[in-house]
């Protein structure tokens, strides 16, 4: 597999910690209470922490002096490979919740499956992540039925979100052109192959939280073009800002 | 209990302090000790609650991973001295949802300094240096103070709180030395939070009350000026290092004493910032309260939750 294939599959993967890790980032200090906030922060950081294993491999083997924080900041919009699902915005706690599990039982399947990868790199960083990301499961998991399973408005809360965001879950599953590529090479996981168990833990423990599978028909997808949602140009903004501010410097 | 009995009591207690022994929790204290700890203890808490909103506000534009990673953690550790000493408070009988109303109704207080702006990246190294610098030179001689769940707690929070000092001067020796922009940056963010920070050790001692009580209790060791004037000489190099200029023109070596001479400190603007009227005052409770209230339908579904999966076990097991 060429570095520029790997790299664009590496994006796929890394680009959905950074967002979502950024997401998090947003609630730190505002959470509904000390334990929750620092419970969120946590996986903010594990999520960091990932971007940044993903992103040094990246910039290696991108060569030509590139950083992690180039990776990081220095794209533009359409060059960002996060699915659409990671990017939404932190409308009320039931969203945060939501948005996290619909991810988390994706992001452990995709990991579990990573740790075979035949690039020693990708293989290592995702053995390393596994832990992290079965406690975030746990956390998201544990919220949903809480609060599905808790009082009238955070069962009706939490439907909501979950309603919401159902859209955004098919696109976990799609395959771009990197991602068949690194598939072939034995580097990369096939995601499609993934579906059908995903929906049925998902909706299991949503059964449990005494909560009501969506009907959706329509899916969204474009995140993995780098085609997002309105939401990203505001986030971009607000992570980048720095580095288009003021180029070329050492922080 | 006769008065002569209570009279009693608060001797030995004052002589077991004396010894330097630890009050603990179940110790009977006087209705004075207990009172004035929660009110102390409570406002370290929601100092370091309040604390977490000025430099979270740079989270998301940190202009590195390494740098957003650090905040992030930093701004967590806040949280969790908070979190120990709210636990801290609570072990004197009075519950974390009574210290939150007391914060959110104004009824207790936070430290002044979180009521400035962060409006630069700067401005997040300078509240490391400075801000966590300042709070060190308050709070190591707590580690010692008399009772002992606080002391305890205080033993924690200084070590991180030094790690904080040391990344914050970090981050103004990268800006010092790099670009004149960044070291502009610098400079500025000195110029905006040296004299708050100046502040942060309370009115001059000829117009603190219940000083002499608080050394008695060991919550206090030095006096308010003791301290500053201790911040000072140890600030002074270290922006000499930084080769950054401090913001006061009166300030310079005295040979004699062995210690830097300074200017005056704004007492109006001190008063103002503490009454309530500071740049960011309204804005920082809003977001607490905000939060706080945000959060409540969370928190009631936690409760109603943990009430229905108590109430299967028990079904279960008969
Ligand atoms: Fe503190
Ligand atoms: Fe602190
Ligand atoms: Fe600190």
């Amino acid at each position: 597999m060429e570095n520029k294939d790997l790299v664009q599959y590496i994006y796929g993967i890394a680009d959905n910690a950074l967002i979502l890790g950024q997401r998090l980032s947003e609630l730190c200090g505002h959470g509904p209470n000390l334990e929750t906030d620092i419970a969120l922060t946590n996986i903010s950081l594990d999520l960091f922490g990932q971007t940044r294993s993903y992103f040094q491999y990246a910039a290696q083997l991108l060569g030509e002096d590139k950083t992690e924080d180039d990776v990081a900041f220095l794209r533009t919009e359409r060059q960002y490979k996060n699915v659409l699902l990671v990017e939404q915005p932190n409308t009320n706690f039931a969203y945060t919740i939501a948005r996290q599990f619909l991810f988390d039982v994706f992001h452990l399947s995709l990991l579990e499956n990573l740790q075979n990868s035949s690039d020693a790199t990708l293989n290592a960083i995702a053995k390393k992540s596994i832990k992290e990301v079965s406690y975030h499961l746990r956390f998201s998991g544990d919220w949903v039925k809480r609060l599905g399973d808790g009082t009238e408005i955070s069962k009706q809360k939490i439907q909501e979100a979950v309603n919401a965001l159902w859209r955004y879950t098919d696109e976990l599953f799609h395959l771009t052109e990197a991602d068949k590529v690194a598939v072939e090479g034995r580097i990369g996981v096939d995601t499609s192959q993934l579906k059908d168990a995903y929906y049925e833990k998902v909706e299991e423990l949503l059964q449990e939280a005494t909560l009501t599978i969506p009907e959706e028909k329509y899916f969204q997808k474009g995140g993995k073009q780098g085609v997002h949602t309105e939401h990203m140009g505001y986030l971009l903004a607000d992570m980048q800002y720095m580095q288009r501010a003021y180029p070329n410097m050492k922080w | 209990m006769s008065e002569a009995q209570i009279k009693n009591l608060e001797e030995m207690f004052e002589q077991r302090i004396a010894n330097d022994e630890k009050i603990e929790p179940k110790d009977w204290m006087p209705e004075k000790y207990r009172k004035t700890h929660i009110r102390q203890i409570s406002q370290h808490a929601h100092s370091e609650i309040i604390g977490m909103l000025p430099e979270g506000n740079w989270i998301s534009r940190a202009p590195s991973l390494r740098r957003k990673v650090a905040l992030l953690a930093k701004v967590q550790d806040e949280a969790g001295h908070g979190l120990y000493l709210y636990s801290a408070c609570e072990t004197l009988g009075i519950s974390r949802d009574e210290l939150y109303e007391q914060l959110h109704s104004g009824k207790a207080k936070y430290s002044s300094i979180f009521n400035y702006p962060t409006i630069t990246w700067a401005d997040i190294g300078a509240i490391g240096w400075l801000v966590d610098g300042a709070a060190i030179i308050n709070q190591v001689p707590l580690c010692n103070t008399s009772y002992g769940p606080y002391a305890r707690a205080m033993i924690r929070v200084c070590k991180e709180e030094s790690f904080h000092q040391r990344q914050g001067y970090e981050i103004m020796m990268t800006l010092a030395k790099g670009t004149p922009e960044q070291k502009e940056m610098a400079q500025d963010a000195l110029n905006r939070w040296w004299w708050p920070s100046m502040m942060m050790f309370g009115p001059t001692d000829d117009m603190s009350t219940h000083t002499e009580q608080s050394m008695k209790w060991k919550l206090k060791r030095k006096t308010n000026d003791e301290l500053r004037q201790q911040f000072v000489d140890q600030t002074v190099p270290q922006a000499d290092l930084l080769g950054l200029k401090m913001p006061d023109s009166d300030l310079k070596w005295n040979e004699e004493k062995g210690r830097y001479d300074f200017g005056e400190i704004d007492w109006d603007e001190f008063w103002q910032v503490v009454k309530g009227h500071g740049p960011c005052n309204k804005e920082r409770m809003a977001a607490r309260v905000n939060a706080w209230e945000e959060g409540e339908w969370v928190r009631d579904a936690a409760m109603e939750y943990a009430k229905k999966q108590e109430a299967k076990k028990l079904n279960k097991a008969v």
